[in-house]
């Protein structure tokens, strides 16, 4: 039967193990041989792209890489999709976006923030998300 | 109550009744909102009662984990608190830590990162504050007579969850990287260290209910937090499918990740199995139903729930849809606040010297918070299924997708308002207990 002493070692042991294994598939999955985000493609637009997205909570709403508020639609293939001007004229809108019923805040960007919050949202659009940018965003597939 | 530096826990647990109540009222403006009743849009737009209705959750859970650990930690080192007055500092500090969050995401101020939300500046408070946290529970276990594997497990948790909060305040250009070290804190709280708490709580209360001896318990809380970390540590591969890492993690998340349920399996057995071996004398019935009741929820909520969805080739159809709100919200119910609402339960009437054990307020409470949300989980759950097929296999436009299964939400709505009046039934009992007195200390009820 087991003891409490061999239980405390499968405890440790196996936290020890597979928390080494874990930080070894980090530093593997993250070095730049391995980059599948195009990391060389993000610029000071990109970032600043990333600071409008973090500080106005978009993912409180919708999701990008699969990430997000289910409330409003999936953004990771938004720029293939869509289109720049599509996207610039809602961000830049006066008036809160609402269509088929459901309300977004008019977020009324100057051009210089919606050209950054454009080039993220391209950057994003080109990562390799193994096999889930044909499943989240058909339709841009399809065209 | 044996110390009466114990009576402390009572003001955590008083902060987690009011901080659950406010996140269920945004919890319902959100579901009023999915169906197009959205009057509060222009006050309350739906990413920010979001972000309250999460963070809240983080915040009273993390109130209550500690109330627990400040009943608990004296007691199992036979050892009053190194000093209340900080400790009362912590949870004011702690209480207006929570309240400036809450009311800054209503004026934008925020990071704006899933679970995260909590602006840069209240970070470093929030450090503080669980530094204090933390140096008062390891000075009075120090201190202490004893050192019991459950007070060491507890503890662990706390300082771990503590720990890993750190990779979270960390500023990434890149998207998928921020991504991949928030799940760092998210998913290694919930599937990794916050078990490590709930499984301390669990022996603690499993210990005093069923008599059941404490070396026997101890023995099964180091297996089942073994096999947590086992199968949770690897398992956060299930977060890195499809956000932009490279395809190992479908492998090695999905094998761990589909071991996580042995984790919960493994309580639930455990739990049952105490409760079967153990006396069943102990008149305060409530806080067997909520321990119990947590051990098997948790197993159908995190376990069962999440293996539903857990595997590469479900995964890639079902991620970022309603099923994993589905999961959520079993999950969460389940695993933490239920074992907070037990180790409550356990506590209140030690700490007021009061007997309610047979309170029909207190028997539905817990019938009607679980049956409420185990329909509020089907809702959630058949209107993510729909979404999926609708969705991802016939290509429907997103918004036409959810006008489809807006009737999910009343459903869903109504069976919330069943789970609310259970948890308003919960908070009557909490508030006739009255408060705290030293008189319950000669009681001795435990």
């Amino acid at each position: 039967m087991l003891s409490k002493s061999q239980a405390r070692a499968f405890f440790l042991g196996g936290t020890a193990v597979t928390f080494l294994i874990f930080i070894g598939l980090t530093v593997y999955s993250l070095s730049p041989k391995n980059d599948q985000t195009n990391h060389q493609n993000i610029d000071e637009k990109v970032v600043r792209g990333k600071e409008i997205w973090e500080s106005n909570n978009c993912m409180g709403c919708h999701t990008i890489l699969g990430e997000g508020a289910y409330y409003a639609p999936e953004l990771t293939k938004v720029y293939e999709r869509r289109g720049e001007g599509y996207i610039k004229s809602i961000l830049t809108s006066p008036i809160p976006w609402g269509p088929k019923g459901r309300k977004m805040v008019a977020y009324k960007m100057n051009n210089a923030d919606a050209d950054a919050v454009i080039a993220y949202f391209k950057w994003i659009g080109e990562i390799n998300l193994n096999g889930f940018d044909q499943v989240v965003s058909p339709l841009s597939k399809e065209k | 109550m044996k110390y009466k530096s114990q009576k402390v826990a009572y003001w955590f647990f008083a902060l987690c009744m009011l901080l659950l109540v406010l996140q269920i009222v945004y919890g319902f403006i959100m579901g009023f909102a999915r169906v197009g009743m959205d009057g509060l849009h222009d006050v309350i737009p739906f990413n920010t009662a979001r972000a309250v209705h999460t963070n809240l959750l983080v915040v009273w859970l993390l109130t209550g984990f500690m109330g627990a650990a400040y009943y608990i930690i004296p007691e199992e080192a036979q050892q009053e608190l190194v000093n209340v007055k900080l400790a009362y500092v912590q949870l004011i500090s702690l209480a207006v830590v929570g309240v400036v969050a809450v009311v800054g995401y209503h004026f934008n101020y925020w990071e704006g990162r899933k679970f995260l939300e909590i602006p840069r500046e209240l970070d470093f408070l929030v450090v503080v504050n669980v530094l204090l946290f933390l140096g008062l529970i390891l000075a009075t276990l120090w201190k202490g007579k004893r050192k019991t594997t459950t007070a060491i497990v507890l503890t662990m948790g706390l300082l771990f969850a503590a720990l890993l909060y750190l990779p979270g305040m960390i500023w990434f250009d890149s998207q998928v990287t921020d991504a991949f070290f928030r799940w760092w804190v998210v998913h290694l709280w919930v599937e990794g260290v916050w078990e490590l708490i709930m499984g301390g709580i669990l022996s603690f209360l499993l210990i005093k209910l069923t008599g059941v001896d404490r070396e026997v318990i101890e023995k099964w809380l180091y297996v089942i937090v073994g096999l947590t970390f086992l199968s949770g540590i690897l398992g956060t591969g299930h977060h890195y499918y499809y956000i932009g890492v490279n395809k190992i993690w479908l492998v090695v998340g999905g094998i761990f990740s589909a071991l996580e349920p042995l984790a919960f399996l493994a309580m639930a057995l455990f739990a049952i199995n105490m409760y079967r071996k153990g006396e069943k004398s102990h008149p305060n019935k409530l806080a067997i139903f909520w321990t119990i009741g947590a051990a098997i929820v948790s197993f159908i909520g995190a376990g069962v729930l999440g293996f539903a969805h857990t595997l590469p080739q479900t995964n890639l159809y079902t991620h970022g849809t309603l099923v994993t709100a589905m999961h959520g919200h079993l999950a969460f119910w389940g695993a933490y606040a239920m074992i907070v609402l037990a180790i409550i339960s356990y506590a209140i009437p030690n700490l007021t010297g009061r007997k309610r054990h047979e309170s029909t307020q207190g028997k539905l409470a817990f019938w009607l918070s679980n049956i409420g949300m185990i329909g509020m989980t089907t809702a959630f759950g058949v209107a993510g299924v729909a979404q999926v097929y609708m969705e991802r296999k016939m290509k429907m436009e997103f918004m036409d997708v959810q006008n489809e299964i807006s009737i999910h939400f009343v459903v869903l709505i109504l069976c919330a308002t069943l789970f609310a009046t259970g948890i308003i039934l919960y908070i009557y009992e909490f508030i006739k207990y009255g408060k705290p007195t030293d008189e319950a200390l000669e009681a001795k009820l435990s």
